[in-house]
Protein backbone atom coordinates (compact mmCIF):
# COMPACT_ATOMS: atom_id res chain seq x y z
CA UNK A 1 0.00 0.00 0.00
CA UNK A 2 1.59 3.27 -1.43
CA UNK A 3 0.02 6.48 -0.28
CA UNK A 4 1.31 9.81 -1.46
CA UNK A 5 1.02 12.50 1.48
CA UNK A 6 -0.03 15.98 -0.20
CA UNK A 7 -0.79 17.30 3.31
CA UNK A 8 1.31 16.88 5.89
CA UNK A 9 1.00 13.47 7.77
CA UNK A 10 0.13 13.70 11.29
CA UNK A 11 2.17 10.99 13.08
CA UNK A 12 -0.06 8.47 14.18
CA UNK A 13 -0.15 8.12 17.89
CA UNK A 14 2.64 6.30 19.69
CA UNK A 15 2.92 2.94 19.19
CA UNK A 16 4.70 0.58 21.63
CA UNK A 17 7.60 -0.21 18.70
CA UNK A 18 8.20 3.61 17.54
CA UNK A 19 11.48 4.45 18.55
CA UNK A 20 11.56 8.00 17.07
CA UNK A 21 8.19 9.84 15.67
CA UNK A 22 8.69 13.66 14.03
CA UNK A 23 5.74 14.83 13.86
CA UNK A 24 5.07 17.51 11.56
CA UNK A 25 8.12 19.52 12.36
CA UNK A 26 9.17 23.20 10.88
CA UNK A 27 12.62 23.82 10.59
CA UNK A 28 13.84 27.49 10.45
CA UNK A 29 17.12 28.90 9.82
CA UNK A 30 18.30 32.33 10.86
CA UNK A 31 14.79 32.93 11.82
CA UNK A 32 13.48 33.39 8.37
CA UNK A 33 14.63 30.59 6.00
CA UNK A 34 11.96 28.09 6.14
CA UNK A 35 13.82 24.57 5.44
CA UNK A 36 11.37 21.63 6.25
CA UNK A 37 7.75 22.45 6.22
CA UNK A 38 5.79 20.03 8.23
CA UNK A 39 7.78 17.29 8.12
CA UNK A 40 6.73 13.51 9.63
CA UNK A 41 8.56 10.15 9.97
CA UNK A 42 7.91 7.70 12.28
CA UNK A 43 11.27 5.06 12.78
CA UNK A 44 10.43 1.41 14.14
CA UNK A 45 12.47 -0.01 17.36
CA UNK A 46 15.47 -2.08 15.76
CA UNK A 47 14.81 -0.91 12.22
CA UNK A 48 16.83 0.48 9.52
CA UNK A 49 14.46 3.29 8.14
CA UNK A 50 15.76 5.40 4.70
CA UNK A 51 15.14 8.74 4.36
CA UNK A 52 15.86 9.51 0.49
CA UNK A 53 15.75 12.71 -1.49
CA UNK A 54 17.60 15.06 -3.81
CA UNK A 55 20.31 17.50 -2.49
CA UNK A 56 18.95 20.42 -0.45
CA UNK A 57 15.64 18.48 0.19
CA UNK A 58 16.83 18.65 4.03
CA UNK A 59 17.58 14.86 4.93
CA UNK A 60 20.84 16.41 6.98
CA UNK A 61 18.42 19.46 8.44
CA UNK A 62 15.75 16.46 9.18
CA UNK A 63 18.79 14.94 11.16
CA UNK A 64 20.17 17.66 12.95
CA UNK A 65 17.41 18.92 14.40
CA UNK A 66 16.66 15.36 15.65
CA UNK A 67 20.28 15.46 16.89
CA UNK A 68 20.00 18.93 17.90
CA UNK A 69 23.02 19.86 16.16
CA UNK A 70 20.87 22.70 14.15
CA UNK A 71 21.18 24.95 17.03
CA UNK A 72 25.07 25.44 15.99
CA UNK A 73 24.07 26.60 13.17
CA UNK A 74 21.04 29.05 13.65
CA UNK A 75 18.23 26.77 13.05
CA UNK A 76 15.12 26.26 15.09
CA UNK A 77 12.55 23.48 15.27
CA UNK A 78 9.74 26.11 15.35
CA UNK A 79 6.62 24.17 14.97
CA UNK A 80 5.91 20.47 16.09
CA UNK A 81 7.92 18.44 18.36
CA UNK A 82 10.56 15.31 18.19
CA UNK A 83 9.35 11.76 20.19
CA UNK A 84 12.05 9.64 20.96
CA UNK A 85 11.46 6.23 23.44
CA UNK A 86 8.28 8.66 24.51
CA UNK A 87 9.56 12.00 25.60
CA UNK A 88 9.91 15.03 23.65
CA UNK A 89 13.71 15.89 22.74
CA UNK A 90 12.76 19.03 20.27
CA UNK A 91 15.43 21.59 20.76
CA UNK A 92 17.31 19.93 23.07
CA UNK A 93 21.07 20.54 23.21
CA UNK A 94 23.24 18.17 21.45
CA UNK A 95 25.09 16.64 24.21
CA UNK A 96 21.44 15.77 26.34
CA UNK A 97 20.31 14.06 23.38
CA UNK A 98 23.70 11.73 23.25
CA UNK A 99 23.03 10.79 26.16
CA UNK A 100 19.56 9.92 25.47
CA UNK A 101 21.01 7.08 23.32
CA UNK A 102 21.34 9.62 19.92
CA UNK A 103 24.22 8.88 17.90
CA UNK A 104 24.91 10.41 14.75
CA UNK A 105 27.46 9.55 11.79
CA UNK A 106 27.59 13.17 10.39
CA UNK A 107 28.27 13.89 6.97
CA UNK A 108 31.48 13.93 5.76
CA UNK A 109 32.34 11.34 8.75
CA UNK A 110 33.87 14.54 10.36
CA UNK A 111 36.59 12.12 12.34
CA UNK A 112 39.32 14.10 14.56
CA UNK A 113 41.84 13.78 12.11
CA UNK A 114 44.53 15.08 14.89
CA UNK A 115 43.78 12.19 17.24
CA UNK A 116 44.67 8.79 16.72
CA UNK A 117 42.36 5.70 16.16
CA UNK A 118 41.71 5.35 19.28
CA UNK A 119 41.41 8.07 21.03
CA UNK A 120 38.78 9.01 18.44
CA UNK A 121 36.81 6.04 19.99
CA UNK A 122 37.21 6.90 23.09
CA UNK A 123 36.21 9.77 22.35
CA UNK A 124 32.79 7.92 21.18
CA UNK A 125 32.30 7.29 24.45
CA UNK A 126 32.95 10.60 26.12
CA UNK A 127 29.20 10.59 27.59
CA UNK A 128 29.33 7.36 29.23
CA UNK A 129 30.02 6.74 32.59
CA UNK A 130 30.70 2.88 32.98
CA UNK A 131 34.34 3.64 32.40
CA UNK A 132 35.27 -0.26 33.13
CA UNK A 133 33.32 -1.21 29.85
CA UNK A 134 35.09 0.81 27.43
CA UNK A 135 38.37 -1.05 26.88
CA UNK A 136 35.60 -3.92 25.86
CA UNK A 137 33.68 -2.36 23.46
CA UNK A 138 36.62 -0.76 21.74
CA UNK A 139 37.87 -4.60 21.06
CA UNK A 140 34.13 -4.97 19.72
CA UNK A 141 34.25 -2.31 17.77
CA UNK A 142 38.29 -3.72 16.33
CA UNK A 143 36.45 -6.95 15.39
CA UNK A 144 33.88 -5.23 12.79
CA UNK A 145 36.46 -3.21 11.49
CA UNK A 146 39.56 -5.35 11.84
CA UNK A 147 41.63 -3.03 9.55
CA UNK A 148 41.07 0.04 12.10
CA UNK A 149 42.78 -2.20 14.33
CA UNK A 150 46.26 -1.96 12.44
CA UNK A 151 46.04 1.69 11.90
CA UNK A 152 48.17 3.30 14.58
CA UNK A 153 48.56 7.03 13.07
CA UNK A 154 46.65 9.61 12.94
CA UNK A 155 43.15 8.97 11.82
CA UNK A 156 43.69 12.17 9.02
CA UNK A 157 45.49 9.51 7.27
CA UNK A 158 43.29 6.63 6.88
CA UNK A 159 41.67 6.04 3.43
CA UNK A 160 37.90 6.63 2.93
CA UNK A 161 36.68 4.17 3.73
CA UNK A 162 38.64 3.71 6.94
CA UNK A 163 37.67 6.85 7.86
CA UNK A 164 33.67 6.15 7.31
CA UNK A 165 34.72 2.91 9.10
CA UNK A 166 36.29 5.02 12.62
CA UNK A 167 33.09 7.40 12.37
CA UNK A 168 30.37 4.31 12.64
CA UNK A 169 32.53 2.80 14.89
CA UNK A 170 33.17 5.77 16.95
CA UNK A 171 28.87 6.33 16.72
CA UNK A 172 28.64 2.77 17.94
CA UNK A 173 31.02 3.66 21.58
CA UNK A 174 28.14 6.20 22.81
CA UNK A 175 25.59 2.37 23.04
CA UNK A 176 23.08 4.37 21.17
CA UNK A 177 19.78 3.00 20.84
CA UNK A 178 19.21 5.46 17.82
CA UNK A 179 21.98 6.30 14.84
CA UNK A 180 21.60 8.68 12.74
CA UNK A 181 23.41 8.20 9.55
CA UNK A 182 24.16 10.94 7.20
CA UNK A 183 25.29 9.52 3.82
CA UNK A 184 27.70 6.54 4.30
CA UNK A 185 28.36 5.97 1.13
CA UNK A 186 29.68 9.49 0.02
CA UNK A 187 33.18 9.68 -1.91
CA UNK A 188 33.52 5.46 -1.79
CA UNK A 189 34.02 3.08 -4.24
CA UNK A 190 30.95 1.23 -5.40
CA UNK A 191 32.97 -1.85 -3.53
CA UNK A 192 33.62 -0.11 -0.37
CA UNK A 193 29.68 1.35 -0.44
CA UNK A 194 29.03 -2.39 -0.29
CA UNK A 195 31.05 -3.37 2.82
CA UNK A 196 29.73 -0.65 4.52
CA UNK A 197 26.73 -1.15 3.99
CA UNK A 198 26.77 -4.79 4.83
CA UNK A 199 28.72 -3.20 7.98
CA UNK A 200 25.64 -1.22 9.33
CA UNK A 201 23.21 -4.17 8.23
CA UNK A 202 25.42 -6.47 10.57
CA UNK A 203 25.57 -3.91 13.10
CA UNK A 204 21.68 -3.69 13.25
CA UNK A 205 21.45 -7.53 13.16
CA UNK A 206 23.71 -7.98 16.06
CA UNK A 207 22.81 -5.09 18.34
CA UNK A 208 19.16 -4.44 17.72
CA UNK A 209 20.43 -0.67 17.23
CA UNK A 210 17.39 1.30 15.20
CA UNK A 211 19.05 3.40 12.05
CA UNK A 212 18.10 6.08 10.19
CA UNK A 213 19.59 6.00 7.13
CA UNK A 214 20.13 9.56 4.80
CA UNK A 215 21.07 8.48 1.41
CA UNK A 216 21.64 9.89 -2.05
CA UNK A 217 22.85 5.97 -3.14
CA UNK A 218 18.65 4.86 -3.06
CA UNK A 219 19.37 1.39 -4.62
CA UNK A 220 21.99 0.38 -1.87
CA UNK A 221 19.95 1.94 0.95
CA UNK A 222 16.43 0.14 0.16
CA UNK A 223 18.52 -2.49 -0.04
CA UNK A 224 19.36 -2.79 3.01
CA UNK A 225 16.13 -0.77 4.60
CA UNK A 226 13.34 -1.89 5.85
CA UNK A 227 11.23 0.91 5.11
CA UNK A 228 11.40 4.52 3.26
CA UNK A 229 10.73 7.57 2.86
CA UNK A 230 11.09 9.88 0.09
CA UNK A 231 11.64 14.15 0.83
CA UNK A 232 10.85 16.92 -1.66
CA UNK A 233 11.57 20.29 -0.56
CA UNK A 234 11.37 19.97 3.13
CA UNK A 235 7.96 17.69 3.10
CA UNK A 236 8.07 13.50 2.56
CA UNK A 237 6.66 13.40 -0.49
CA UNK A 238 6.05 9.63 -0.62
CA UNK A 239 6.72 6.44 2.20
CA UNK A 240 6.37 2.95 2.26
CA UNK A 241 8.28 -0.11 3.03
CA UNK A 242 11.64 -0.80 1.15
CA UNK A 243 10.04 -3.25 -1.20
CA UNK A 244 7.01 -1.33 -2.22
CA UNK A 245 9.47 2.01 -2.81
CA UNK A 246 11.84 -0.17 -5.06
CA UNK A 247 9.08 -1.30 -7.47
CA UNK A 248 7.31 2.44 -7.49
CA UNK A 249 7.64 3.52 -11.34
CA UNK A 250 8.60 7.17 -9.95
CA UNK A 251 10.98 6.29 -7.83
CA UNK A 252 12.53 4.17 -10.42
CA UNK A 253 12.44 7.14 -12.76
CA UNK A 254 14.17 9.32 -10.36
CA UNK A 255 15.85 7.47 -8.14
CA UNK A 256 17.40 4.14 -8.92
CA UNK A 257 17.81 5.31 -12.62
CA UNK A 258 15.99 4.13 -15.43
CA UNK A 259 12.38 2.05 -15.26
CA UNK A 260 13.63 -0.87 -17.07
CA UNK A 261 13.44 -0.06 -20.86
CA UNK A 262 14.37 2.56 -22.39
CA UNK A 263 12.10 5.71 -23.33
CA UNK A 264 12.08 7.57 -26.55
CA UNK A 265 13.13 10.95 -26.69
CA UNK A 266 9.60 10.99 -28.53
CA UNK A 267 7.72 10.38 -25.27
CA UNK A 268 9.80 12.44 -23.45
CA UNK A 269 7.60 15.88 -23.05
CA UNK A 270 9.85 18.47 -23.66
CA UNK A 271 9.03 22.23 -22.65
CA UNK A 272 9.39 24.77 -25.14
CA UNK A 273 9.47 28.33 -24.22
CA UNK A 274 6.12 30.14 -24.73
CA UNK A 275 5.96 32.30 -27.02
CA UNK A 276 4.89 35.84 -24.88
CA UNK A 277 4.07 38.73 -25.51
CA UNK A 278 7.04 40.09 -26.31
CA UNK B 1 84.46 36.17 26.33
CA UNK B 2 83.12 35.86 29.83
CA UNK B 3 81.86 32.12 29.93
CA UNK B 4 80.70 32.58 33.19
CA UNK B 5 78.75 35.65 32.73
CA UNK B 6 76.82 33.71 29.81
CA UNK B 7 76.35 30.46 31.44
CA UNK B 8 74.26 32.16 34.42
CA UNK B 9 72.68 34.41 31.61
CA UNK B 10 71.55 30.99 29.40
CA UNK B 11 70.04 29.23 33.08
CA UNK B 12 68.21 32.42 33.29
CA UNK B 13 66.92 32.67 29.70
CA UNK B 14 66.11 28.55 30.12
CA UNK B 15 64.09 29.49 33.65
CA UNK B 16 62.25 32.38 32.69
CA UNK B 17 61.62 31.01 29.17
CA UNK B 18 59.88 28.17 30.83
CA UNK B 19 57.44 30.95 32.33
CA UNK B 20 56.93 32.31 29.11
CA UNK B 21 56.15 29.11 27.72
CA UNK B 22 53.72 28.30 30.47
CA UNK B 23 51.46 31.69 29.99
CA UNK B 24 51.87 30.89 26.30
CA UNK B 25 50.31 27.68 26.55
CA UNK B 26 47.22 29.00 28.23
CA UNK B 27 47.23 32.08 25.71
CA UNK B 28 47.28 28.73 23.06
CA UNK B 29 44.55 26.92 24.94
CA UNK B 30 42.28 29.65 24.78
CA UNK B 31 43.23 30.70 21.08
CA UNK B 32 42.59 26.71 20.15
CA UNK B 33 39.39 25.84 21.74
CA UNK B 34 37.58 28.85 21.89
CA UNK B 35 39.33 30.86 18.71
CA UNK B 36 39.60 34.00 21.05
CA UNK B 37 42.63 36.02 21.18
CA UNK B 38 43.21 36.79 25.06
CA UNK B 39 44.80 40.32 25.14
CA UNK B 40 43.95 40.03 29.13
CA UNK B 41 46.44 37.33 29.50
CA UNK B 42 49.09 39.74 30.76
CA UNK B 43 46.26 41.11 33.32
CA UNK B 44 45.68 37.51 34.83
CA UNK B 45 48.76 37.41 35.96
CA UNK B 46 48.87 40.62 37.73
CA UNK B 47 45.52 39.42 39.20
CA UNK B 48 46.63 35.95 40.60
CA UNK B 49 50.22 37.30 42.37
CA UNK B 50 48.23 40.46 43.73
CA UNK B 51 45.32 38.31 44.95
CA UNK B 52 48.24 35.56 46.39
CA UNK B 53 50.20 38.85 47.95
CA UNK B 54 47.44 40.07 49.49
CA UNK B 55 46.19 36.85 51.40
CA UNK B 56 49.78 36.40 52.21
CA UNK B 57 50.44 40.06 53.64
CA UNK B 58 46.78 41.55 54.66
CA UNK B 59 45.22 38.00 55.76
CA UNK B 60 48.61 36.91 57.23
CA UNK B 61 47.76 33.69 55.92
CA UNK B 62 50.59 31.13 55.17
CA UNK B 63 52.19 30.66 51.53
CA UNK B 64 51.22 27.07 51.34
CA UNK B 65 47.56 27.89 52.19
CA UNK B 66 47.34 31.26 50.33
CA UNK B 67 48.19 29.48 47.03
CA UNK B 68 45.73 27.04 46.64
CA UNK B 69 43.19 29.56 47.64
CA UNK B 70 44.51 31.65 45.10
CA UNK B 71 44.06 29.03 42.40
CA UNK B 72 40.21 28.56 43.45
CA UNK B 73 39.59 32.37 42.98
CA UNK B 74 41.15 32.67 39.84
CA UNK B 75 39.02 28.98 38.34
CA UNK B 76 36.13 30.90 39.91
CA UNK B 77 37.07 34.28 37.45
CA UNK B 78 38.13 32.48 34.53
CA UNK B 79 34.40 30.70 34.24
CA UNK B 80 32.90 33.87 35.17
CA UNK B 81 34.53 36.02 32.53
CA UNK B 82 33.88 33.15 29.92
CA UNK B 83 30.27 32.93 30.89
CA UNK B 84 29.70 36.51 30.96
CA UNK B 85 31.26 38.37 28.61
CA UNK B 86 32.58 36.20 26.01
CA UNK B 87 29.96 33.35 25.67
CA UNK B 88 27.38 36.03 24.63
CA UNK B 89 30.18 36.67 21.82
CA UNK B 90 29.82 33.12 20.31
CA UNK B 91 29.60 33.82 16.43
CA UNK B 92 30.34 37.56 16.33
CA UNK B 93 33.07 38.52 14.23
CA UNK B 94 37.26 38.33 15.53
CA UNK B 95 37.44 41.83 15.45
CA UNK B 96 34.84 42.07 17.97
CA UNK B 97 36.76 39.64 20.10
CA UNK B 98 39.32 41.36 19.87
CA UNK B 99 38.10 44.56 21.08
CA UNK B 100 36.36 43.01 24.08
CA UNK B 101 39.86 41.14 25.44
CA UNK B 102 41.87 44.73 24.84
CA UNK B 103 38.90 46.34 27.03
CA UNK B 104 39.28 43.46 29.13
CA UNK B 105 42.86 44.08 30.00
CA UNK B 106 42.13 48.00 30.51
CA UNK B 107 39.29 47.51 32.89
CA UNK B 108 41.42 44.58 34.71
CA UNK B 109 44.30 46.79 34.82
CA UNK B 110 42.49 50.04 36.49
CA UNK B 111 40.87 47.97 38.62
CA UNK B 112 43.75 46.06 39.89
CA UNK B 113 45.56 49.65 40.14
CA UNK B 114 42.75 51.16 42.10
CA UNK B 115 42.27 48.19 44.42
CA UNK B 116 46.03 47.17 44.60
CA UNK B 117 48.19 50.49 44.37
CA UNK B 118 50.16 51.51 42.08
CA UNK B 119 53.60 50.60 43.84
CA UNK B 120 55.42 47.73 43.69
CA UNK B 121 55.24 45.23 46.80
CA UNK B 122 57.62 42.20 47.16
CA UNK B 123 56.41 38.60 48.92
CA UNK B 124 57.85 37.97 51.97
CA UNK B 125 60.61 35.60 52.35
CA UNK B 126 59.05 31.82 51.68
CA UNK B 127 62.04 29.80 51.50
CA UNK B 128 64.70 29.76 53.93
CA UNK B 129 67.23 30.18 52.01
CA UNK B 130 67.78 32.88 49.03
CA UNK B 131 70.28 30.90 46.66
CA UNK B 132 71.34 27.39 45.81
CA UNK B 133 74.24 26.44 44.33
CA UNK B 134 74.25 24.51 41.40
CA UNK B 135 76.89 23.48 39.21
CA UNK B 136 78.88 26.32 40.73
CA UNK B 137 76.55 28.78 39.04
CA UNK B 138 74.34 30.58 41.95
CA UNK B 139 70.73 30.42 41.77
CA UNK B 140 67.65 31.99 43.93
CA UNK B 141 65.74 29.08 45.19
CA UNK B 142 62.65 31.09 43.52
CA UNK B 143 64.15 30.63 40.35
CA UNK B 144 64.39 26.31 40.77
CA UNK B 145 61.09 26.73 42.30
CA UNK B 146 59.67 28.51 39.28
CA UNK B 147 61.75 25.69 36.97
CA UNK B 148 60.31 22.71 38.64
CA UNK B 149 56.60 24.18 38.84
CA UNK B 150 56.85 25.28 35.27
CA UNK B 151 58.01 21.80 34.38
CA UNK B 152 55.56 20.19 36.80
CA UNK B 153 52.61 22.63 34.82
CA UNK B 154 53.62 21.05 31.51
CA UNK B 155 53.59 17.50 32.59
CA UNK B 156 49.99 17.81 34.04
CA UNK B 157 48.79 19.50 30.58
CA UNK B 158 49.90 17.05 28.72
CA UNK B 159 48.89 14.30 31.12
CA UNK B 160 45.61 16.20 31.17
CA UNK B 161 45.34 16.26 27.01
CA UNK B 162 46.54 13.34 26.13
CA UNK B 163 44.93 10.75 28.83
CA UNK B 164 41.80 12.43 30.51
CA UNK B 165 38.17 12.40 28.61
CA UNK B 166 38.23 15.90 29.04
CA UNK B 167 41.78 16.74 27.35
CA UNK B 168 40.25 14.52 24.57
CA UNK B 169 36.80 16.61 24.72
CA UNK B 170 38.93 20.22 24.29
CA UNK B 171 41.24 18.51 21.68
CA UNK B 172 38.03 17.14 19.68
CA UNK B 173 36.42 20.72 20.15
CA UNK B 174 39.68 23.22 19.27
CA UNK B 175 39.55 20.17 15.46
CA UNK B 176 36.15 20.37 14.55
CA UNK B 177 33.33 22.16 16.66
CA UNK B 178 30.14 20.18 15.64
CA UNK B 179 31.49 16.64 15.47
CA UNK B 180 32.43 17.12 18.89
CA UNK B 181 29.14 18.21 20.02
CA UNK B 182 27.58 15.28 17.98
CA UNK B 183 29.30 12.77 19.95
CA UNK B 184 28.39 14.74 23.41
CA UNK B 185 30.48 16.83 24.05
CA UNK B 186 28.82 20.16 26.08
CA UNK B 187 30.87 23.46 24.13
CA UNK B 188 30.00 25.34 26.78
CA UNK B 189 31.30 23.51 29.00
CA UNK B 190 34.91 22.81 27.33
CA UNK B 191 34.92 26.81 26.72
CA UNK B 192 34.09 27.97 30.07
CA UNK B 193 36.99 25.21 31.43
CA UNK B 194 39.20 26.24 28.48
CA UNK B 195 39.23 29.59 30.40
CA UNK B 196 39.15 28.53 33.53
CA UNK B 197 42.76 26.69 33.15
CA UNK B 198 44.27 29.16 31.88
CA UNK B 199 43.69 31.38 34.42
CA UNK B 200 44.65 28.91 37.06
CA UNK B 201 47.70 28.60 35.16
CA UNK B 202 48.40 32.63 34.41
CA UNK B 203 47.95 33.06 38.34
CA UNK B 204 50.63 29.92 39.12
CA UNK B 205 52.95 32.00 36.59
CA UNK B 206 51.83 35.75 38.07
CA UNK B 207 53.04 34.19 41.87
CA UNK B 208 56.15 32.84 40.52
CA UNK B 209 57.13 36.10 38.75
CA UNK B 210 55.82 37.88 41.73
CA UNK B 211 58.05 36.20 44.24
CA UNK B 212 61.14 36.80 42.07
CA UNK B 213 61.19 40.11 40.84
CA UNK B 214 58.15 41.20 43.05
CA UNK B 215 54.18 42.20 42.35
CA UNK B 216 53.20 45.55 40.27
CA UNK B 217 51.14 46.39 37.32
CA UNK B 218 54.50 45.34 35.15
CA UNK B 219 54.01 42.13 35.39
CA UNK B 220 51.22 42.47 32.52
CA UNK B 221 54.72 42.43 30.33
CA UNK B 222 54.74 39.10 30.66
CA UNK B 223 51.60 39.20 28.53
CA UNK B 224 53.29 40.85 25.17
CA UNK B 225 56.28 38.92 25.58
CA UNK B 226 53.97 35.94 25.07
CA UNK B 227 53.43 36.92 21.71
CA UNK B 228 56.39 36.81 20.31
CA UNK B 229 56.74 33.29 21.63
CA UNK B 230 53.65 31.90 20.24
CA UNK B 231 54.11 33.17 16.94
CA UNK B 232 57.01 31.72 17.14
CA UNK B 233 55.70 28.15 17.99
CA UNK B 234 52.57 28.48 15.80
CA UNK B 235 49.18 29.90 16.87
CA UNK B 236 47.63 26.51 17.33
CA UNK B 237 50.78 24.35 19.10
CA UNK B 238 50.68 24.30 22.99
CA UNK B 239 54.29 22.08 22.31
CA UNK B 240 54.98 25.48 19.67
CA UNK B 241 54.01 27.66 22.81
CA UNK B 242 56.53 26.18 24.98
CA UNK B 243 59.42 26.25 22.79
CA UNK B 244 58.30 29.53 21.39
CA UNK B 245 58.64 30.46 25.23
CA UNK B 246 62.37 28.98 25.44
CA UNK B 247 63.60 30.45 22.37
CA UNK B 248 62.34 34.00 23.45
CA UNK B 249 63.78 33.67 26.81
CA UNK B 250 67.46 32.25 25.67
CA UNK B 251 67.09 34.45 22.98
CA UNK B 252 66.57 37.60 25.58
CA UNK B 253 69.61 36.91 27.52
CA UNK B 254 71.74 36.56 25.04
CA UNK B 255 70.58 40.08 23.62
CA UNK B 256 71.53 41.14 27.25
CA UNK B 257 74.78 39.24 26.91
CA UNK B 258 75.66 41.13 23.57
CA UNK B 259 74.93 44.08 23.93
CA UNK B 260 76.02 44.35 27.37
CA UNK B 261 79.70 42.57 26.58
CA UNK B 262 80.19 43.81 23.02
CA UNK B 263 77.54 46.68 21.76
CA UNK B 264 76.61 48.90 25.15
CA UNK B 265 73.74 50.01 22.75
CA UNK B 266 71.33 49.47 26.36
CA UNK B 267 67.53 47.56 26.21
CA UNK B 268 68.67 45.03 23.24
CA UNK B 269 66.81 42.45 24.73
CA UNK B 270 63.44 44.13 24.64
CA UNK B 271 63.77 44.09 21.05
CA UNK B 272 65.07 41.04 19.82
CA UNK B 273 62.23 38.66 20.19
CA UNK B 274 60.25 40.99 18.11
CA UNK B 275 63.13 40.78 15.53
CA UNK B 276 63.05 36.93 15.38
CA UNK B 277 59.58 37.09 15.29
CA UNK B 278 59.88 39.11 12.34
CA UNK B 279 62.44 36.46 10.47
CA UNK B 280 60.57 33.80 11.20
CA UNK B 281 57.14 34.82 10.22
CA UNK B 282 59.00 35.24 6.71
CA UNK B 283 60.70 32.03 6.58
CA UNK B 284 57.65 30.07 8.27
CA UNK B 285 54.51 31.74 8.37
CA UNK B 286 52.57 29.08 10.32
CA UNK B 287 55.04 29.28 13.06
CA UNK B 288 57.74 26.52 13.96
CA UNK B 289 54.82 23.79 15.14
CA UNK B 290 51.72 25.78 13.61
CA UNK B 291 49.25 22.94 11.99
CA UNK B 292 48.67 22.83 8.71
CA UNK B 293 45.60 20.56 7.49
CA UNK B 294 46.64 16.78 6.95
CA UNK B 295 46.09 16.09 3.61
CA UNK B 296 45.62 12.70 2.66
CA UNK B 297 46.95 11.74 -1.37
Amino acid sequence: MLQVATEPKKAVAMENDTLLAVDNIEVVYNEYVLVLRGLSLEVQRGSITALLGANGAGKSTTLKAISGLLKSEDGKITRGDIKFDGQIISNQEPDTTVRSGISQVMEGRRIIQDMTVLENLKLGAFTRTDRANIADDIDLVYSYFPRLKERTGLAGYLSGGEQQMLAIGRAMMARPKLILMDEPSMGLSPLLVKEVFGIIKKLNRDFGVTILLVEQNAAMALSCASHGYIMENGKIVLDGTAAELRENEDIKEFYLGGSGERKSFKNIKSFKRRKRWL
Amino acid sequence: MNWFLLTQLLANGLIVGMLYGVVAMCFVLIYKSTQVVNFAQGEFLVLGAWVCLAMVVKAGLPFYIAFPFTLVFMTIFGILIQTVILRPLIGEPIISIIMVTIALSIIMQSILNWTFGNSSASFPQIFPVENVSLFGLQVETAYIMSLVLSVFVMALFYAFFQYSKYGLAMRATAYDQQAAQSLGVSVGQVFAMSWAISAVVSGIAGIIIGIVSGVSSSLAVIGIKVFPAVIVGGLDSIVGAIVGGVIIGLLENLAEFVDGQYLQWGNLYTIAPFYVLIIILVIKPYGLFGTRDIERI
